[in-house]
This record gives C-alpha cells, sequence and structure tokens, in this order.
C-alpha cells in the first residue's frame, strides 16, 4: 500500500511490452495485487467479472483490461496506466498492448518508460512483436530491459529454456542502433515466482525478484548537454503590482538552470542573464530537469513561444535548422511517403514538415536497414524532413526532450509519428 | 482547518510535512500540461465541481500563470442535489483565487426538455450532467474542458489521455484515441469538436491530499469527520434528505462519518471515520482497503463499464 514517506529513489515509470498473451497484464495485476495496491472492491469485481468471462482462476489481467471490449475479448487495446507504491519507491505502469495492429499505444505507453518490462513467453521463445518492442523501447530511449521469462512453470521451470531466451533477447537488443542494458528473470507472473517474491521453483537463478530489481534500478538521467528551456508561454499580467512583471514558462530540460547564469535566446542569438526563476509560483535559485520555471530575464529581449533560452556556457549548444532526419515510429493507415505533408511540433513550435526522404525501414528480425519507398502503419524507418520555420534542437541520443517531435495528420488531426532527431541540418 | 482560502500570493513559500519529491514531480507535469493546452486553445475552461480534485486542479492552474490572472473561467456544472455547504463552498474558494465562475445547470438542461429526470424508485441526476455540459461546451464556444479525474480512480479512466479527443457529438471512443508520445500534446481539432484535458492523470488519491496539506487548501468541512442522519443502502452510507429518501424497510440512524468523494447527493456516499483534518486524512487513506469510488459512488457500481458507458457518452 502507498505509503507517506515513498520516493526515496525518486518515481519510476515502467512499460510492459512483449506479445500478445505472454502475460502482460497478467503480471501488472501481480503486481498490484502482492504489493497490496490491490483494493477489496477491486479484487471482488475481478473475481466475477473471471467468473463472467469463464476464465477458471481469479484473472488478474482484468485489473488493467478496463475496456468492455478488452475484457471480452480477453486482449489489451489501449494502454492502461496504474501507480503502486512500496515503502522504497513510487512507481508509475503503463500496461501496453501486444497485438501488432496496437502497436501506436504501445509506442503511447512506452515513451515516457524509464525501464521496459519485455515478456516472452517460455514456451512460444522471442517472437516478432517481442523484437519490435524491444526495438521501440530502445529507440524511445528507455535506459534498461527486463526480460521477463514468464510461464516457466509450463516448461517445469527449466533452467535451458530460460537461458536460451536470455541468451536471444539480450543478443538482439546488442545488435540494435541504441543499446541497454538486459536483465532477465525467469518467472511465472500467474503464480507469482520471482515476481515479488523469490520462487523456490528456480533454485538456478541467483538474481533478485522483479520488484526488487526495480527499487533498486538507478534512472537518473546522465550525460547533460546544459539548461535549457522551449518556451510555452510568456506570462504578463499587464496591471496591478506586476505591471512590469514578464516571466518566460517553460520545463527546464538538458541539464539546470540557475538565477545569474547567462542564457542564449534562440534561434534570434541574443545572449542575456536570468534575473529570477520560479517553481510553482515560489522563487527558487536554481531549477533542474523536469521543472516547470518561469524565468524572469536581466534585459529587455524578444522572447516569445517557441523559442528557447540555452545555458550560453554549457558544452553543446542546441542547433537551428529546418532539415532533420529523424528516426520514427509511423503510427497511421496512411503511409508515410517522400513528397507528403504534415503538421510537426517539436517542444513549443508547431509548423508544417515536408518529407523530403526516407533512407531506410527496419527490419526488425535481420536488423538491416532496408531501402522502401513508403513506412507503412507500425514501420519504423529513418526521414528526412523539410521545416516550414526553423527549430531549435537536440539529437534526441544527446537530449530527449529537445530531439523529440510529432507528425500529424492534416486531415484527421490524428497523430501520425514519433520522429526522434538524429540530425540537424542548419 | 482554515475555512478561509489563503489566496495564492505570488512568491510565497508552502511548508510540508514529508517528503516532497514526488508530489513536486506530480505538480511540475500538471502544470506544463494547464499551461500548454491553456496557449494552444482559444478557449479552455475549467471544470470544477466543489470536490477535493478539482480544488486541487484549480489551485495548480491559478500557480501556472502567477503573477498573471488566470487566463480561462471555471464551470460548474450543478445538478441541483447538492450539498448546501458545497456551494457556499465553491463560490468563496473561486472567489477567493481570482477565478471568473460560470454555472451549468442541469435544473434548466430538465425544464427546458434537453433531458428528462429521472423517475424511478432512486433518481439521480448523474447521467444527466453528461448533456447539460455538452450544451454549456457548444454555447460557450469552449474548445478544451480541464477536468481533475484521476486515472487512479476507475479501471476506463486507467485508459484516457491526457489530452483527450472528443468528437462533435462530445462523445470518447476509447478504440481509436490518438497515441500521445512523450509530454507533446496535439491540441489540433476542428470546429465542434473539443479536447478533455486532465492534469491530475498520474495523481492518487494520496498525492491529492498531500499536496492539500502542503499548500493548506481549504475544503468543504464534509471531507472531515461530522455526524450526520444516513441509511445504509448498497453497502453506502446515503445522506438522508434532499434527493434521497428512506425506503420502508430503511431505518435512518446517525453515524460518524466522513465524505471521500463529493459528487451528486443523490449517489455519492459516505464512509465511517473519525478523521478531523488533513493529516488524518492521509493517514486514512493510506491504510484505506477500498476504493475512492468503489466506497462512496453508487453510479459506478452498477455494472462493471459505468463509467466507461458515461464516459463514451461525454461525461467528465
Amino acid at each position: 500500500m502507498s505509503n507517506t514517506a515513498t520516493a526515496q529513489r525518486g518515481t519510476l515509470r515502467i512499460a510492459t511490452a512483449g506479445s500478445v498473451d505472454d502475460g502482460k497484464s497478467t503480471l501488472i495485476g501481480r503486481l498490484l495485487h502482492d504489493t497490496k495496491t490491490v483494493f477489496e472492491d477491486q479484487l471482488a469485481a475481478v473475481v466475477k467479472a473471471s467468473r463472467r468471462y469463464g476464465d477458471g482462476e481469479t484473472n488478474l489481467a482484468l485489473l488493467t483490461d478496463g475496456l468492455r471490449a478488452e475484457r471480452e475479448q480477453g486482449i489489451t487495446i489501449d494502454v492502461a496506466h496504474r501507480y503502486f507504491a512500496t515503502p522504497n519507491r513510487s512507481f508509475i505502469v503503463a500496461d501496453t498492448p501486444g497485438h501488432a495492429q496496437y502497436t501506436r499505444n504501445m509506442v503511447t505507453g512506452a515513451s515516457n518508460a524509464d525501464v521496459a518490462i519485455v515478456l516472452v513467453d517460455a514456451r512460444h521463445g522471442v517472437l516478432e512483436q517481442t523484437r519490435r518492442h524491444a526495438f521501440i523501447a530502445t529507440l524511445l530511449g528507455v535506459k534498461s530491459i527486463v526480460v521477463a521469462v514468464n510461464k516457466m512453470d509450463l516448461v517445469g521451470w527449466d533452467q535451458a529454456e530460460f537461458d536460451c531466451i536470455a541468451k536471444e533477447v539480450t543478443e538482439y537488443v546488442r545488435a540494435l542502433p541504441t543499446p541497454v542494458p538486459v536483465t532477465a528473470i525467469p518467472m511465472s507472473a500467474l503464480l507469482g515466482d520471482n515476481v515479488v517474491a523469490a520462487s523456490v521453483h528456480t533454485p538456478w537463478y541467483d538474481g533478485p525478484p522483479l520488484l526488487d530489481w526495480l527499487e533498486q534500478f538507478d534512472a537518473y538521467p546522465r550525460g547533460e548537454v546544459g539548461g535549457r528551456l522551449h518556451v510555452q508561454r510568456v506570462i504578463r499580467p499587464q496591471g496591478g503590482e506586476f505591471a512590469d512583471f514578464r516571466g518566460y514558462a517553460g520545463v527546464v530540460n538538458g541539464g539546470g538552470l540557475a538565477v545569474g547564469d547567462a542564457v542564449t535566446v534562440l534561434p534570434a542569438g541574443t545572449t542575456t542573464t536570468i534575473r529570477a526563476m520560479h517553481r510553482a509560483g515560489k522563487p527558487v535559485e536554481s531549477a533542474a530537469a523536469g521543472h516547470a520555471v518561469v524565468i524572469e530575464l536581466a534585459t529587455k529581449v524578444d522572447v516569445s513561444r517557441g523559442d528557447v533560452l540555452a545555458m550560453a556556457t554549457s558544452g553543446t549548444s542546441p542547433i537551428v535548422g529546418e532539415i532533420v532526419d529523424a528516426d520514427i515510429c509511423w503510427m497511421v493507415e496512411q503511409p508515410l511517403v517522400v513528397g507528403s505533408r504534415w503538421w510537426f511540433k517539436h517542444g513549443s513550435r508547431t509548423g508544417r514538415a515536408t518529407v523530403t526522404g526516407i533512407d531506410y525501414h527496419h527490419d526488425l528480425v535481420s536488423l538491416a536497414q532496408e531501402p522502401t519507398h513508403e513506412l507503412a502503419l507500425n514501420a519504423l524507418g529513418h526521414v528526412r524532413l523539410h521545416l516550414s520555420e526553423p527549430i531549435v534542437a537536440d539529437r534526441y541520443a544527446d537530449n530527449p526532450a529537445g530531439g523529440r517531435m510529432i507528425l500529424i495528420d492534416e486531415a484527421t488531426n490524428s497523430t501520425a509519428g514519433a520522429a526522434m532527431i538524429t540530425a540537424v541540418i542548419g | 482547518m482554515s475555512t478561509h482560502t489563503p489566496p495564492v500570493t505570488f512568491g510565497a513559500s508552502a511548508g510540508a510535512g514529508f517528503a516532497t519529491t514526488h508530489l513536486d514531480a506530480l505538480t511540475d507535469e500538471a502544470i506544463t500540461i494547464i499551461r500548454e493546452v491553456a496557449t494552444e486553445c482559444e478557449n479552455p475552461v475549467l471544470l470544477f465541481s466543489g470536490g477535493k480534485d478539482s480544488a486541487v486542479l484549480l489551485h495548480l492552474a491559478v500557480l501556472a500563470f502567477a503573477p498573471a490572472r488566470l487566463p480561462f473561467p471555471v464551470m460548474h456544472v450543478d445538478t441541483g442535489h447538492n450539498f448546501d455547504e458545497v456551494i457556499e463552498y465553491r463560490d468563496r474558494f473561486v472567489s477567493d483565487l481570482g477565478a471568473r465562475l460560470v454555472v451549468a445547470s442541469v435544473q434548466q438542461s430538465i425544464d427546458s426538455g434537453r433531458v428528462v429526470e429521472d423517475t424511478g424508485p432512486r433518481p439521480s441526476r448523474n447521467r444527466l450532467q453528461s448533456v447539460t455540459l455538452l450544451d454549456a461546451l457548444a454555447e460557450h464556444g469552449f474548445d478544451a474542458a480541464f477536468g481533475g479525474g484521476r486515472r487512479d480512480e476507475d479501471k476506463a479512466r486507467a485508459k484516457e489521455r491526457i489530452l483527450s479527443f472528443r468528437d462533435r457529438q462530445g462523445r470518447w471512443d476509447p478504440r481509436q484515441q490518438r497515441p500521445e508520445p512523450w509530454d507533446v500534446l496535439n491540441a489540433r481539432i476542428r470546429k465542434g469538436e473539443h479536447l478533455r484535458a486532465f492534469p491530475l492523470s498520474n495523481w492518487t488519491e494520496l498525492d491529492i491530499w498531500q499536496y492539500i496539506a502542503v499548500h493548506e487548501l481549504p475544503l468543504p468541512t464534509i471531507y472531515y469527520t461530522h455526524t450526520r442522519t444516513v441509511v445504509e443502502r448498497d453497502g453506502m452510507l446515503l445522506s438522508v434528505g434532499g434527493p434521497v429518501v428512506a425506503e420502508p424497510h430503511e431505518v435512518p440512524y446517525e453515524a460518524v462519518v466522513r465524505y471521500r468523494t463529493v459528487g451528486d447527493a443523490s449517489c455519492t456516499g459516505a464512509i465511517e471515520s473519525t478523521a478531523a483534518n488533513v493529516y488524518d486524512v492521509i493517514a486514512e487513506v493510506a491504510a484505506a482497503r477500498i476504493t475512492e469510488r468503489g466506497a462512496t459512488r453508487a453510479d459506478d457500481t452498477f455494472s462493471e463499464s459505468a463509467m466507461e458507458d458515461r464516459k463514451r457518452e461525454g461525461y467528465f
């Protein structure tokens, strides 16, 4: 149950991943149940629903499969967010769908995750969706992958089966464009083995159960490029006590910012100093990445929404340019083709983007970069975009907050692509 | 508990009796969402019920733009089945924070024939609110509505996006939600469509109470322990009087209770509690074994997908 003194290690954001029926929702149900996060009325409702849908035992997946269609079909369609806390840490869990057709919803869930838990059914081994999800999760920038080799009870807790799957996923992830550390854990989400409590069935496994691993994981960001702020809004009271107040609101990213820091206003290039800073209405001397602040500048300079304030003295400055190269997850039926036009949104800047090149799409099995004329729904590829106005950006690998962009369908207004910038051509 | 709202003093600092790292991160996230939606949309509104979640939401909204004024109005969808003091609280809290209040009335929707009052044995106006809400959004031309919904409240709410699309009929289609990667919010809509924004999506009931403690927010006193005449119905304690009438087999009695949620009086139950202040409530919530809505909302225990069905029709 939640505890008032949690979060010593900071909140950890987790996303599940893996193929359909590998047990993602059951695992989250098990985590919630065994950390005493499931309330009595929720459990009673799940027991009742399990009977109604003809499930033999209490189906813990029904704790996260909250839509009627999901419960009827026994699948996850859209991401569900759940929350739990142990005395050591608060967790935000995105339970994502396994079906290929709902990959866009998996992207939604995984995009904010520190850790992806990739489930593999021990009987079926690594499937295309296992690879797709591991690929997407690393491309989106999770810091680590846990391979939950699930349903170990159905293969007699056989160490050889586990080792084989663990090795296959580890080698696959190592070969990806953006590899991350991989940890494999043998488990049964249904029975609870190695989820919260260590299993008596895996004496050959000397690692921690899943929850212990998650509690210990260090998700602190590394490799800062220097503080930046994409200006969301200019705060101008226009009258009263604060008539002369002019503040620039946004989220600090890429590093910290402090009062007295010299900052460059981009794309204009003018330089000034931070005179004061406020967070949630309180004055602060400094702010770290992720803090939502209002910045007052020492001199009157022209700054508006879409502009970026960047530490003038940092090692890496953001790049200003109208041409960007990006990895992209495509999420709508209408394919992405050369010449197609979309809205883009990057930071607080919006404009038009024209696709001027598709370099390749990623073959998920061979990991080859295959030439292609279009990116279909759920494809991963690398494209070049010409923008209607310059953006102030970072490479996603250097600073995710400054390197992410969405494409929006001009006709339907649906979010069509999640783009991770690999280069900005100034 | 103070009964007067401490106005948001720009530059004032608030105290806390516990670690607030997680709460500060949730606060940053909520303020960022509020600023972004308010900047991208032409005519947003903040839905305010007088309950604890909307109090936190409104307070965050004021902080998001301080020292400038809140750039959008606040709207209460009034079922007419209110706890009296909630209306007094609403008027005082909204005015103390310097916000402008719009009231959309379910009674007016009934009088004008837009909806038909439920005449069953246990009438509730809860579901009728959706029509009043959608009519009011259209009447005022609001293109985005901030709501205090939280994903931990209900399994259908757990599926919600931060910024959620509603079609021209105000409907939510949970099978066709826009992808929402990262925190890059897509606020593009066509005329007649609208957005619902949920800045408190990732907050739990406990987070809400901790925020209330840190910022010393006043709440309607029915959130704290008091004595009240109730009947027990479907495992819930309903206050007798107003829309709730004791049925022949029900015996009203005096109970020591508080409310865990504040909604339409016809379907909001009290819980037995001696929690007299915000710290008592935090201790109680941390030890609770029943969900907030399961303990207090008759409308959600009615069927397995009650919330999903209402949300599809345009509910909060």
